[in-house]
Order: C-alpha cells, then sequence, then structure tokens
C-alpha cells in the first residue's frame, strides 16, 4: 500500500514499471534531493550510487511511500514495491521459521521453503533469531523480499556484514527475481556483480529552499 | 490482521515480552494497600473499587510503551506501514493483543484480590463486568499514546503524561460503577457511560493512531 503521493497514471509503458519524473525529497525539513528521474523495467537493476548523506535512504523510502515527496511524479503500480531498510524488522524471541512466517502471512503468501533455500537459512530454521549472527539476521530480513511477492525490491544496503558467500547467494536471488520480470532499486556502495545500470545522484543534490517551517508535518 | 495478532501475542509470551508484568504490579499494589491502611476492614471494604480500578489502570499504563517502541527500533514499523494490510488494523490489532495480555489477565485475577480488601460479596460480578467493560478502553487509548510517541527515545514518561488524563473518565465511570454496585445500589448510567466511552474509542482510535503513525515515520 502506498502511503503518499504514488500517482498511478497510464503513462507507464509495457515493460516499465516505474518512472520517477523530476523527483525531489526531504529529510528533517531539509531539502536532500532534486531533479531525480529514471524509470525501471521489468528484469532491469538500478543501483543508486552517491557520496553518505545524499540522500539514497530518502530517496528509497520516499519512493516507499513512507514519506511524500516535495515535488515531482512518481508512477508505479501500486502494492509494486517491497522497502528493504538498513533494519531487517526481525523479532528476536521467535525462530527463523516464524519470523518468515509472520510476513508471508501479511503479503498473503504460504510457502516460506523457496525463500529459506535461496538464502541458505535451512539449518537455522528452528533458531531463535537472537542466537543469529549479524550476517545470519541480514540473510534472514533478505529471504523476507522472497515472501513478498512484489515487483520491485527497493533496498538500502542490501549487502551490510554479508560475506563474499552471501553477496553471491544475494546477487543470486536478485538474478532471479529480475528474470521473472521483477526488477530491483539498490542502494550500496559495493560490487555485487551483477548486470546492472547505475544511478549517480552527486548530481541531483538540493539547493537550499524554503520550506514550510514547523507545521510541515501536518499539512 | 490476525498474523499481526498472533504475532504480538507470540512476542508477548516470550521471555522478556512483558506478559505478566501488569499482573504482577496490580497484585503487588492491592496486597500492600490493606498494610498501609491499617486492620481497618469496613473502611478497605468502602475503598476497595477504588483501589482495584487505579490498580487496574496502573498496571495497564506500565506497558504501554513498548506497543510501538520495539517494533519501531527493530525496524518492523517501517515494514508494517508498507505492507498489504491496513495500518489502522495494525493498531487495531496491537490494541487487542495489549488488552488480552494486560486487561483480560487482570479481569480474570480481580475477584481474587477483592478479597483481600474484604470487597463486599456483591461487589465480586461488578468487579469482572466493569473491568470487562472498561479495560479495552484502557488499552485503545494507550495505543493511541504510544503511536504519538513512538520514535521518541525515553518516551513512557512523555506517555504517562499524555494518556492519564484520558484515562480519567474511564477511572470516574469504571470506579463508580464498582461502587454503586458493590454497594447495592442501581449502576446502570455509569455502566452505559462506560461501555459508550470504550465503544467509541474502539471505533475512533485506531484511525488517529494509524494517522499520528504516518507522521512519526517519516
Amino acid at each position: 500500500m502506498a502511503l503518499f503521493g504514488a500517482d498511478v497514471l497510464g503513462y507507464l509503458g509495457d515493460m516499465e514499471l516505474m518512472n520517477v519524473t523530476n523527483l525531489a525529497c526531504a529529510r528533517g525539513g531539509v531539502a536532500v534531493l532534486e531533479g531525480v528521474g529514471f524509470s525501471l523495467a521489468a528484469g532491469q537493476v538500478l543501483l543508486l550510487r552517491g557520496p553518505n548523506g545524499i540522500g539514497k535512504t530518502t530517496l528509497l523510502r520516499t519512493l516507499a511511500g513512507l514519506q511524500p515527496a516535495l515535488e515531482g511524479d512518481v508512477q508505479v503500480a501500486p502494492d509494486a514495491i517491497t522497502y528493504g531498510a538498513h533494519a531487517d524488522g526481525l523479532k528476536s524471541t521467535l525462530t527463523v521459521t516464524e519470523n518468515l512466517e509472520f510476513w508471508a502471512q501479511v503479503y498473503g503468501v504460504t510457502d516460506i521453503a523457496p525463500a529459506l533455500q535461496a538464502f541458505n537459512l535451512e539449518e537455522l530454521a528452528d533458531r531463535a533469531a537472537h542466537n543469529l549472527s549479524a550476517g545470519q539476521k541480514r540473510r534472514l530480513g533478505l529471504a523476507r523480499l522472497l515472501v513478498t511477492g512484489r515487483k520491485i525490491w527497493a533496498l538500502d544496503e542490501p549487502t551490510v556484514s554479508l560475506d563474499v558467500a552471501s553477496v553471491a547467494l544475494f546477487a543470486d536471488a536478485v538474478r532471479s527475481h529480475c528474470a521473472a520480470g521483477g526488477a530491483a532499486l539498490i542502494a550500496t556502495h559495493i560490487d555485487l556483480g551483477l548486470e546492472a545500470d547505475v544511478l549517480d545522484l552527486t548530481g541531483n543534490k538540493a539547493g537550499p529552499r524554503n520550506l514550510a517551517g514547523f507545521d510541515e508535518a501536518f499539512e | 490482521m490476525i498474523a499481526v495478532l498472533i504475532r504480538d501475542m507470540r512476542l508477548a509470551m516470550r521471555a522478556g515480552g512483558g506478559f505478566g508484568l501488569g499482573l504482577a504490579f496490580f497484585l503487588i499494589v492491592v496486597v500492600l494497600v490493606p498494610f498501609g491502611v491499617g486492620p481497618q476492614t469496613a473502611l478497605l471494604g468502602k475503598i476497595a473499587p477504588g483501589i482495584l480500578w487505579v490498580g487496574a489502570l496502573l498496571a495497564c499504563l506500565l506497558s504501554l510503551d513498548r506497543i510501538f517502541a520495539l517494533d519501531f527500533e527493530d525496524g518492523s514499523l517501517d515494514l508494517l506501514a508498507t505492507a498489504p494490510v491496513p495500518l489502522e488494523g495494525v493498531v487495531a490489532m496491537k490494541a487487542l493483543a495489549h488488552w488480552l495480555t494486560t486487561g483480560l489477565p487482570l479481569t480474570i485475577a480481580a475477584p481474587f484480590l477483592g478479597v483481600l480488601l474484604n470487597m463486599p460479596q456483591a461487589g465480586y460480578g461488578w468487579l469482572v463486568v466493569t473491568l470487562a467493560v472498561g479495560t479495552p478502553a484502557l488499552s485503545f487509548i494507550g495505543t493511541f499514546g504510544a503511536a504519538l510517541t513512538v520514535g521518541l527515545k525515553r518516551g513512557g514518561l512523555l506517555l504517562s503524561l499524555l494518556v492519564l488524563p484520558l484515562y480519567v473518565p474511564t477511572l470516574i465511570f469504571g470506579a463508580e460503577a464498582l461502587r454503586l454496585g458493590a454497594e447495592g445500589f442501581d449502576n446502570v448510567t455509569p455502566l452505559l457511560m462506560l461501555a459508550g466511552i470504550t465503544a467509541g474509542v474502539i471505533a475512533l482510535l485506531p484511525f488517529v493512531a494509524a494517522a499520528t503513525i504516518r507522521i512519526n515515520l517519516r
């Protein structure tokens, strides 16, 4: 469910999943990005690059519908995006299976076995999440993407604390997701070994602008 | 949405989940009051309805800040807000889970603790009835308060200050219905007022709380 601003307009082409034009977004009442435009086709991986603080996370949160855009258009089908944040959203007292089953039920998916298999979590299935290592937690967080059944993965630094083998697992998951007609939007600093287009946000840094003041949150 | 309820119930039951915290607090309050008041059974019987209601209310308050704070910290709240379930439904389910793990056990345990306070015999039935009708309102109002303070570090104090005044009508009508019932008077009016408050907050506050969370997540 898109919470803000993601209008469904008839401009999306056959293969296009998302089209963004002239998007500006703000964080903490300060405009960080402006003039962002790109389109995402089925099967495409788009890597977001740019220095720390440029607004990669803000862009992803805006696209996911967690915050409204300052200006610009996002054309995307409703319920197309799933957002993978820095935090994995795991409950430490639940087991790997219980964590994954919860999200599967929320998204109306019944089978979690492919997700466990894709991220090599089968042996850990009955472990409580607080007994997992940081990398294993991350893998579980990424396995959640597979039970959402959403077309577009908007991922924020998905490979943090993953080892080389797990990064390869992740790249495989993205590849098969794209082969099945999905697409991914990934903010990352490392080389994932994927066939991908790059969107460098360095040139989109927002200039100073006057934003609404104190009441901004209530408009 | 049922999945959210089941998850929250499961989390509450697991170690460190906070199930029983409210109940233990309620028990402590009710056990300590007779020691504080001294051996005056007539006086105890008179103040029992008020003490039981205040105790139940404070016990509810104790676990409120966990409702959203934990989900906010581990990122689940972001993911729930972008999931294909309405946030209003998530909020309502979380409030229901809070009631099932706090209000319901309090309601069931209260008659046994009423004995310690020398409650008049006519009051036991009314004690269960008023708590069963009134504690859902405490959970739903509290969920709204938790939504307001989600994302604030150490929001617990602010949460208590915000929620306590909103609890006052429930407390007044709940304790009054119980007192009148225990003394054998007609208590239909305060009981209806109590039920009205509960029905009203269950209908309205999930929408308000969901809107508040959306603003807080920005």
